[in-house]
């Protein structure tokens, strides 16, 4: 078996040439050690290559400075935006930047070092910039004091810039001045830049990851080799919280390089996400063995209790919910009273739903666990919470958290944290039993039917429209997970009466359910902003200056609507088969707008030509990046309606992979024009999620704009649009 | 069962069932894990390799029938990330997670080598197989416009 040869350099990626702009050539110079595995991605005590400036910082003789982050790169640019949101402060030549991974053991174990190490809720710059922006100032000034001590002359007399310390004619690098400056305490922490003094914040910086993956260098989870490893392929009971399995493993142990079957026990009463789930691994020497054993093998399952769910089941149930009084989440019985009173030209009503929807992440969920003879574990996983992989390890392997570590990686899409955590310990108790260091890979339909969905969701709306032809009460009532309710309670638009309850159900149901891209967000704008379309329609009004004249009070919404009104031209008068459609959703700090324009054949064939998006996330670190989430956010949006959907028969997920779970493909991608409408000052909002919610339901109003048929529910392969 | 293979100029034997699709023996036998799996049946494009210069999905190619080609995978492309395709693709800023760039790099590379100025229609036909689950379309259609122009320089 080939295995890895790893140094503790490898890890760290690289920025040289990164800087140079997008000129060809620039990044055809080999850089050292830009290569990215490492089982030991951060400072150990005998870590003599670097000084520790901080948790955040290590400068090496050499120059290089390292940004030590706690933050998952999942292809949102985290490694990027962490290192230049530090270096707006620290000022370091940024061709010398380095950004490695901070380690879950010392964050743990050091009371949160790094505040969190999650990354999920697009909160990378949203939440954490004061952090890593202080981390940067303070080293810069202790950097700065270090110089003024050594030359005697006040700290505000020297300057730092592209990592040289300036006073007078006195100049000096800052890896001469790292010793001195590692020992100083300084009396007062600086004070943070505003964005009015931002210099290299706002600019388009090439990301750090892109040259390891257009080469096949970038590591992710998926590609760990250990000396003495094998491979598990896993199947858990296709209903979650199912019986244990039967199976004969003597039917299929002579098979070349099969090494044993595993079972995976549940822990009665346990249901939480990471928890284990009856199953059963079949180890071997390759994956395609140990696969194709357990595809062969005779496995008799106990399904237990939920056997007969279905999508029917599901959403009679649901329907069912919205016609009951759910709980109440904002109480004004007087929006009931003026719907209840209201004629029926001036009143109008909507359902929607959605199905529960699979991650599908690039990369299927892999594990690798290594339990070693000094009682260490490693843990190889791409991780959007290190910490909760660490926890659910520990946990398995019953052993002390100070042994365990979390050797993080690329991941190859994150989109909800919490499936690696069961993975995590279905590969630490298979290699628990068969002794040996153990890389655990979910089959893509595994990772299609066990991915812990994104929830279900149905919506009811009732309005009630005055005079004007706008609304004067809205009544709303939802049923599926909590997630996001408050979309709804706090519709930005100024409807003076709004009474709102909500059914929880699936909170309990037997499929666990976790975060998705924007997932709360997601199903209440495709529900709530089909349904405005509907009561603008009603009201006689234009969508668009609908929406305009109902947040007239909240400066950002103006802001982006107007940037869209300006921008994307959109209009009601297209000819029959053409629509364009408005939709304007808030998350995780930003308001996102879309306008999108779509033609729909006679005979139902639908063709997204072309979405604008314009975004209020107060500021953008990276245009370049931010322009490239937004991308991503639509393809998003689009992919869950127009394909996606689960499909549950017999309590278990019927789709297998993506035949039969389809997603966007490049012969659907519209244009995309991304726009920034940004209102400064004290907001500051994410941009890997906000691009999600506004795409789908500003699509299924341009089909309705189009042909005139409202879209109740995704996936669209499940409707027919044709028009005569 | 023995079999002698030839990726990237570089010969190998491996002994595994001929059976065996080539995604795994490129990955697990011979250690070369830019290649990757995604879905096993065909249908994301991430397993893509070139045989004899030919787009293939490796995860549906038996390594029995890959003997006595020459196998190229994206860490064969070129040396330095010289390729045409590769530089469009540092140029445009194509991948976000990079998971399912090695696949699409090898399909737009073949492409070009057929096709020199292919157009946004014959793009899409041609990776329609490839899926890109963080969305970079756009850019890769950018990119592949961008490396037939490098290429005609
Ligand atoms: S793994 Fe071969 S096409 Fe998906
Ligand atoms: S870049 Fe992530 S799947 Fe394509």
């Amino acid at each position: 078996m080939n295995q890895i040869n790893v140094t503790r350099r490898e890890f760290i990626i690289t920025s040289a040439g990164a800087a140079g702009g997008l000129a060809i050539g620039v990044f055809l110079a080999p850089v050292a050690n830009a290569a990215v595995v490492n089982p030991m991605p951060w400072q150990s005590p005998n870590d003599k290559e670097g000084l520790e400036l901080s948790q955040w910082i290590v400068i090496d003789p050499s120059g290089i400075i390292t940004v030590v982050q706690p933050h998952a790169e999942m292809g949102q640019g985290a490694m990027t935006s962490t290192a230049m949101m530090l270096n707006e402060e620290l000022q370091a030549d940024w061709k010398m930047i380095r950004v490695q991974y901070a380690d879950a053991n010392r964050h743990v174990l050091n009371n949160e070092l790094w505040v969190t190490m999650a990354s999920g809720g697009s909160n990378v710059v949203k939440a954490r910039h004061p952090h890593i922006m202080q981390a940067g100032a303070s080293a810069r000034e202790r950097l700065k004091e270090a110089a003024a001590q050594t030359w005697g002359v006040p700290r505000t007399e020297v300057t730092a810039k592209d990592s040289i310390l300036t006073a007078g004619n006195r100049r000096g690098t800052y890896a001469e001045f790292a010793t001195r400056a590692a020992g100083i305490k300084l009396a007062e922490e600086p004070k943070r830049k505003t964005p009015e003094q931002f210099t290299f914040l706002g600019t388009s910086v090439p990301r750090l990851d892109v040259p390891l993956k257009v080469n096949g260098e970038a590591k992710y989870a998926h590609d760990i080799r250990l000396p003495r490893m094998v491979y598990a392929a896993v199947y858990a009971n296709p209903v979650p919280w199912g019986g244990s399995p039967k199976f004969d493993f003597n039917a299929i142990k002579n098979r070349p390089g099969v090494l044993a079957a595993v079972e995976l026990k549940a822990v009665a009463g346990k249901r939480g996400i990471a928890d284990l789930q009856n199953g059963v691994a079949v180890v071997a020497d390759t994956y395609y063995r140990a696969k194709t054993a357990l595809d062969l093998m005779p496995i008799e399952w106990d399904y237990g209790p939920n056997a007969a769910m279905s999508n029917q089941t599901l959403f009679d149930t649901a329907y069912k919910k919205l016609g009951e009084k759910g709980a109440v989440r904002k109480d004004d019985p007087a929006a009931l009273a003026a719907i209840a009173a209201a004629p029926a030209d001036k009143k109008v009503g909507g359902d929607f739903h959605r199905p529960y929807e699979a991650h599908a992440r690039a990369e299927p969920i892999t594990t690798t666990v290594d339990i070693k003879a000094d009682g260490t574990v490693d843990v190889y996983v791409g991780a959007q919470n290190p910490p909760a992989v660490m926890t659910a390890v520990v946990e398995q392997l019953g052993i002390d958290p100070k042994n365990c570590f979390v050797r993080r990686q690329f991941l190859g899409c994150g989109f909800g944290s919490s499936s690696g955590t069961f993975a995590a310990k279905q590969a630490a108790q298979v290699a628990k039993e068969v002794g040996r260091p153990v890389k655990l890979i979910w089959s893509r339909e595994e990772d299609i039917r066990n991915s812990k969905h994104a929830p279900a969701y149905a919506a009811r709306f009732e309005a009630a429209i005055g005079a004007d032809g706008l609304p004067t009460a809205i009544f709303t009532r939802t049923f599926g997970a909590n997630s996001s309710d408050n979309t709804i309670t706090d519709m930005p638009y100024e409807i003076a009466l709004r009474h709102h309850e909500r059914h929880s159900d699936l909170e309990t149901a037997h499929i666990p359910i976790t975060t998705h891209r924007a997932p709360g967000t997601g199903l209440v704008g495709f529900a709530s902003e089909q349904f405005i379309d509907d009561l603008a329609r009603k009201g006689g009004w234009n969508p668009l200056e609908w929406r305009l004249a109902m947040t007239k009070s909240k400066r950002d919404y103006q802001i982006v609507l107007n940037a869209l009104k300006a921008k994307a031209g959109y209009r009601m008068d297209l000819p029959r088969g053409e629509g364009m459609g408005v939709a304007v959703v808030e998350s995780h700090g930003t308001i996102a707008g879309a306008v999108a324009t779509v033609t729909v054949s006679r005979r139902g064939q639908l063709r997204v030509e072309k979405m604008v998006l314009a975004l209020d996330s107060g500021h953008v670190i990276n245009p370049l990046n931010a322009t490239e989430q937004v991308e991503g956010s639509v393809v998003f949006g689009l992919a869950h309606l127009m394909g996606g959907g689960l499909e549950f028969q017999k309590g278990m997920v019927a789709n297998s992979n993506f035949d039969t779970y389809r997603l966007l493909r490049i012969g659907d991608m519209p244009t995309v024009e991304v726009h920034f409408a940004l209102s400064g000052g004290e907001k500051w909002g994410g941009l890997g999620e906000p691009g999600v919610p506004p795409t789908a339901p500003s699509v299924a109003n341009a089909i309705f704009a189009a042909t005139g048929k409202r879209v109740r529910s995704t996936p669209l392969t499940l409707h027919d649009l044709s028009w005569a | 069962m023995a079999l002698a293979l030839n990726v990237n100029g570089t010969s190998y034997t491996v002994d595994v069932e001929p059976e065996t699709p080539l995604l795994w023996v490129l990955r697990d036998n011979i250690g070369l894990t830019g290649t990757k799996y995604g879905c096993g049946i065909a249908r994301c494009g991430f397993c893509t390799v070139h045989i004899d210069g030919q787009a293939t999905k490796s995860c549906q190619t038996k390594v029995s029938a890959a003997v006595g080609t020459r196998v190229t995978t994206i860490e064969g492309l070129s040396p330095n990330s010289t390729h045409p395709v590769q530089v469009a693709w540092i140029e445009h800023s194509v991948p976000q997670c990079g998971y399912c760039q090695s696949g699409q790099i090898m399909a737009a590379a073949a492409l070009l080598a057929k096709r020199a100025r292919p157009t946004d229609a014959e793009i899409d036909e041609a990776m329609a197989d490839n899926l890109c689950r963080c969305g970079t379309y756009i850019r890769i259609r950018q990119a592949i416009h961008r490396a037939a122009e490098l290429n005609a320089r």
